[in-house]
Formats: C-alpha cells, sequence, structure tokens
C-alpha cells in the first residue's frame, strides 16, 4: 500500500543556547511520515523526542531555543517559512498534539466545555451551539459517560485519565492529519494506558489521521506503530519497519534498549542488562559516535568519526560503522 | 474524510436571562452563607459604603445629625452625650458626624486606589511576565519605586503634586502599582511554563488569546487578595498622610484627618481619635477578610463539589 507522504522532515536541527555551551537537542534529523502511518519516537530522556515534535508544531521554547536549520515540508508546505499567523491555523487544526502531564493540561479556571470549544470555535468558525454539540459528541466518541454534564465541571473534578481522553479528544476534534502524542501515557497507570492508547488508535484509523507517538516505551511502539524511529544524543540512529527495527535491529542502541525492557516470560534468575553509562552532555559532543562510550562495538573507526544514517537493508536506516556485527542477542519483546 | 457521528446527546441551551439572573443570585447566597469571613465582612462593607452614600444624599443631616463643618466653640472637646454620641472636637465639630461624613472620604480613597493599582498592575504584569524586554524596563523602574519607603515617597509626591483627594487617590496608586505588578508578574510567571498554556498554544490559539483567555484569569486570586489588601492599605496610607497633615485638607473630613486632629487631645479627649478610629480599624479588617473569602469563591479548586 503507498500512500503519499503527509510530513517530510530535512536536515532538522534545533538548538539550545545556554549559558554552559549551545545544546544541539536536534541535530540534523530527517525522516518522512505516510498519510495514516503511525510512527514510534523511541529514546530515553533528553535525547530530542520532544524538541523535534516542538520543532514541527514550532512551539520550541525561543530563547533559549531556536531552530537552525532544516525544512519541514508538511502538506508540501514548509511549516518553517510560513508566519506566525498561518502557524497557529496549522497549529490544532492540521496538527494536534497531546502532552504527556493529563493533570496540568486543562487550565483549572475554564470548564471543560468551555476549554473543548475552543479549537472548534477558533478554526472551524462553529457557533456556541455547535461548537456545545460537537464537543459532547466528541467526549462520547473517547468514552467519557453522560458528556452533557461534564461539559460544565472544571477539570479539577476530572481524574487523570478522563483528562487524558478530553486531551485526545480536543486534539482531534478538527479532524488533524497528524496527531502527536508527546509521552501521552507516560503518567498514567498501566490499564489507563491501554485505554488511552486503544481509544488513540481507533480514532486515529477512523478519521486516517497519521500519529507521531513519542514514547521511551517500547511496548506500547511495538503494539501500536508502524514504523520506528530511533533516537539518541539529538540524531536518528536507526529507522525502519517495526520488524526491522525489533528484529534486525541494526543499532548497538537499539539493542540495549530492547535488552533493558523486563518481559513477562524471562526467566527470573536473568538479570535485566541496563545500557551502561549515561547519555554524553550534549554541549559537548565526541568528535566521533555519540554512544562510544556504551558501545560493546566500539572500534578504532567510531571513535574517529561519526557513522551516518545509511540504507542498510530495503528502508531500513542505521547509523553505526559497526551494524553488521550488531543485533544477535535479542531476548526482549516480541512485536 | 467524511465522518459521521451517532450522537445520544441533545443540544442544550441556554436558559432565559431571568432564569439565569435568579439561579446566579440563588448561588451568590448560598455562597455567602457558607463562607462566614464573607459575610461579616460583606456586612461591615455594606454598613460602611451605605453610611458613606447616605452622607452624599441630601438628606445626610438626618443621619448624621450635623453639618460636619459646623463649628460650636463653646462646646468643644465634649465628651460622648445624647446631642453628641461621640462628643465634639477641638472646633466644637460633632465627631459623629464628622465620621460618617469621613467615611466618604476614605472609601473614595480606598476603592479608587484599588481599582486603579488593579487595573495599572494587572495589566503591567501580565504584559511583562510575558515578554522579556518589557520586563527588564518596567521592572526596573518599578524597583526604583518600590526603593522608597511607601511613606516618604507619598510624602514626596503630595509636596510635589499638591494635597487634594483626587491627587490623594493617585499617588497612593503610584506608590502600590509597583508591588502589584510584581504579583501579577511573579504569576504570570509560573503559569507561561504550565502545561495548558503549550496545549493551548498547540491548539492553535494567538499570544492574544492565551494571555487573556488562559493566563488572566488564573491571575485572580492572587489580584483580588492583593486588591483587597490596597484597598485597606490605602485607607490607612490616607490616613496616615492626613495624620501627618499632608493628606486631604481638612474642610472635606476623613477619618485620617479626624484621627490626626484628635491626636494633640488624646489625653483630654479621647474620642476624637478613638471613634474614626474603630470605623478605620473595621473597615480594613473588613477588606481583608473579604478579600480571603472571595479569592475561596472565585477559585474553581476551593470551591467545593456542587
Amino acid at each position: 500500500m503507498t500512500m503519499s507522504t503527509l510530513l517530510d522532515i530535512k536536515n532538522l536541527s534545533t538548538h539550545f543556547n545556554t549559558s554552559a555551551g549551545t545544546i544541539k537537542a536536534v541535530n540534523d534529523v530527517s525522516f518522512k511520515l505516510r498519510e495514516g502511518e503511525t510512527l514510534g519516537l523511541v529514546g530515553e530522556s533528553g535525547c530530542g523526542k520532544s524538541v523535534t515534535a516542538l520543532s514541527i508544531m514550532r512551539l520550541v521554547p525561543s530563547p533559549p531555543g531556536r531552530i537552525v536549520s532544516g525544512d519541514v515540508i508538511f502538506q508540501g508546505k514548509n511549516l518553517l517559512e510560513i508566519s506566525e499567523e498561518e502557524m497557529q491555523n496549522v497549529r490544532g487544526r492540521d496538527i494536534g498534539m497531546i502532552f504527556q502531564e493529563p493533570m496540568t493540561s486543562l487550565n483549572p479556571v475554564l470548564s471543560i466545555g468551555r476549554q473543548l470549544r475552543e479549537p472548534l470555535e477558533l478554526h472551524l468558525g462553529m457557533t456556541k451551539q455547535q461548537s456545545l454539540k460537537r464537543s459532547s459528541e466528541l467526549l462520547e466518541l473517547v468514552g467519557i459517560p453522560d458528556p452533557a454534564t461534564r461539559l460544565k465541571t472544571f477539570p479539577h473534578q476530572t481524574s487523570g485519565g478522563q483528562r487524558q481522553r478530553i486531551m485526545i479528544a480536543m486534539a482531534l476534534s478538527c479532524e488533524p492529519k497528524l496527531l502527536i502524542a508527546d509521552e501521552a501515557t507516560t503518567a498514567l497507570d498501566v490499564t489507563i494506558q491501554a485505554q488511552i492508547l486503544e481509544i488513540i488508535k481507533e480514532l486515529t484509523d477512523r478519521l486516517g489521521t497519521s500519529v507521531i507517538i513519542i514514547t521511551h516505551n517500547l511496548g506500547v511502539v511495538a503494539r501500536y506503530a508502524d514504523s520506528v524511529n530511533v533516537m539518541y544524543a539529538g540524531k536518528l540512529r536507526e529507522s525502519g519497519s517495526l520488524d526491522q527495527v525489533y528484529k534486525e535491529s541494526k543499532h548497538p542502541y537499539t539493542v540495549g534498549l530492547l535488552n533493558s525492557v523486563p518481559t513477562l516470560d524471562l526467566d527470573a534468575d536473568v538479570r535485566l542488562q541496563p545500557i551502561r553509562g549515561e547519555i554524553p552532555n550534549l554541549t559537548d559532543l565526541p568528535e566521533g559516535c555519540a554512544f562510544i562510550d556504551r558501545c560493546d562495538y566500539a572500534t578504532q573507526k567510531c571513535e574517529e568519526s561519526e557513522p551516518e544514517l545509511e540504507e542498510v537493508e530495503d528502508a531500513h536506516f542505521g547509523a553505526c560503522w559497526e551494524h553488521r556485527r550488531v543485533g544477535k542477542n535479542l531476548q526482549g519483546i516480541t512485536t | 474524510m467524511e465522518t459521521t457521528y451517532e450522537t445520544t446527546v441533545d443540544i442544550y441551551e441556554d436558559p432565559p436571562l431571568k432564569t439565569r439572573v435568579r439561579k446566579t443570585f440563588a448561588t451568590s447566597w448560598k455562597t455567602l452563607k457558607s463562607n462566614p469571613n464573607l459575610m461579616i465582612g460583606s456586612i461591615i462593607l455594606t454598613v460602611m459604603v451605605g453610611i458613606a452614600i447616605l452622607t452624599l444624599l441630601p438628606t445626610a443631616s438626618t443621619v448624621a445629625r450635623y453639618d460636619p463643618t459646623e463649628l460650636a466653640v463653646r462646646e468643644r472637646i465634649n465628651g460622648p452625650s445624647a446631642d453628641h454620641w461621640f462628643g465634639t472636637d477641638k472646633l466644637g465639630r460633632d465627631v459623629y458626624s464628622r465620621t460618617l461624613h469621613g467615611s466618604k472620604t476614605s472609601l473614595y480613597v480606598g476603592i479608587g486606589v484599588a481599582i486603579i493599582v488593579t487595573i495599572v498592575g494587572t495589566s503591567l504584569g501580565v504584559i511583562v511576565g510575558y515578554n522579556r524586554v518589557a520586563d527588564n524596563i518596567v521592572m526596573r523602574v518599578m524597583d526604583g519605586m518600590m526603593s522608597f519607603p511607601t511613606l516618604i515617597l507619598a510624602l514626596a509626591l503630595v509636596a510635589a503634586l499638591g494635597s487634594s483627594l483626587t491627587n490623594v487617590i493617585i499617588i497612593i496608586a503610584i506608590v502600590d502599582t509597583p508591588s502589584m505588578t510584581r504579583v501579577v508578574r511573579a504569576v504570570v510567571l509560573s503559569l507561561r511554563e504550565r502545561t495548558y498554556v503549550d496545549a493551548a498554544r498547540a491548539s492553535g490559539a494567538s499570544t492574544k488569546r492565551i494571555l487573556f483567555l488562559h493566563i488572566a484569569p488564573n491571575t485572580l486570586a492572587p489580584v483580588i487578595i492583593q486588591a483587597s489588601i490596597f484597598f485597606g492599605g490605602a485607607i490607612l496610607t490616607e490616613a496616615a498622610l492626613g495624620f501627618l497633615g499632608v493628606g486631604t485638607p481638612e474642610f472635606i473630613p476623613s477619618w485620617g484627618n479626624i484621627i490626626s486632629s484628635g491626636r494633640e487631645f488624646i489625653r483630654v479627649g479621647f474620642w476624637i481619635a478613638f471613634f474614626p478610629g474603630v470605623f478605620l480599624a473595621l473597615t480594613v479588617f473588613a477588606a481583608n477578610i473579604v478579600g480571603d473569602g472571595l479569592r475561596d469563591v472565585l477559585d474553581p479548586r476551593l470551591r467545593g463539589e456542587k
């Protein structure tokens, strides 16, 4: 099934200028997203996942952040070149976003209905009557009982899971082409996580929305994503379909991530294998591969020059000099 | 892509205005009953405002009994009696009438200052909290103003502008604005980092919309408390200026200048300073507890379940 490209990110770099130096939070990242595709963007904390998402939305806090180069082509339009007013029309209408903290994502002094109506009236020019009706339909869609009453309540009268459902309703209210879920389920407990993800999947399938799931939970990605991008220290290290990345990992970081996930069928006496060391200082990245200090496969070559993302097999990209040796000892999650 | 939603939800319509007004009153009464602070404070303030309004009307003499500027030199510094409930001052003027007429001035100052400071301070605070350039310029000026003790700055301004009632209000407002700005700015600085502000921006809201719809209403609680403190504070500052003899001119009675005129006779005629002092203290106290109560009522998180 071939579908047209919805989002094409080319050489995106976003830097933060701090007193300690320039942090290259996103460094020359390129990837594509097709219509209807669900992409998992994974990596540990501080690897640039969220900043990539914020860069797409042009919401990087500035100062200190700055998108220094690159193109974000969305539906044939470069989002980095349009005016702020045009961008405001893209946000919420063409691209919806769900954030990590459901407890603080809703304004405590406005009723839920008031907040749900906001994008509808702003982007679709609905009247109050229309937006009220649509808001309760949306709440019903995300599985909130008695939506008409719920619209009049305030966020503090609502649980975390419910709030995240409301956020989903809000993000999808204008039927956007792209939904970015930035750690959307991280703050929720496991059963609620699954419910929320199911809702996202069901609704986006129905609307044909492309989704970028940003998470460090590899299980979530395995369940919901079509393709996976692995980020480390501001760069894409591996990219490909779910099966390719999980079963034929071409980067030792991906292997490390998969090995550090506990699974139910793991024997009790087998120890998890965390990735040793820490993420390098982003203001002072080494000359060669940024993963070198934590890598079991490191060679002289890795120290001298940084490997670029290259196509190691059909539509599967990896950024490792030693990719042929990588990825044999998997015991982690299955797709 | 065309999507159809099935729904069982009825469109609910706004009830007619009459029902809404009645409902608003019913809710307000319920809130008042549930919050004793607000109740007591509102009663005291209502009485004070009522007195002030009555003295404004042509029928003032029926309430205040005497003209506040009428001299009766033979009866000077008489203690409270059936004729002069609060006694008389050094010129034989009726302290009761003066106190009642003084409420006008004091409330005028309090309300005037609270309104000016709230409007100016909140606008400035929201702007500087959101714009770093404006922040640096405005806050340095505010810091400069705050480095003077309040009363000294007020005295200097009175000396420069002259002492009329309007000037007193403007001067106290100028002196109080920096602290209001600072409070609002601090709140805005913390609010702008909240996820719901990001979420609003991610759903396409403009900066103006975010400022007025999402940030400004959230500053309401601290602003109300500050405004009620400034209301009380302004009455006190006016009294202090009056006490120092540079406040409202003496032909306009205010609690401040009545207390001031009673100062030298405190040993022989305590009543001159005492009664306006009681009114002053009561009003400031009421303003403060009303501020507290309003905060509780207006914050949906503290409002409790319906």
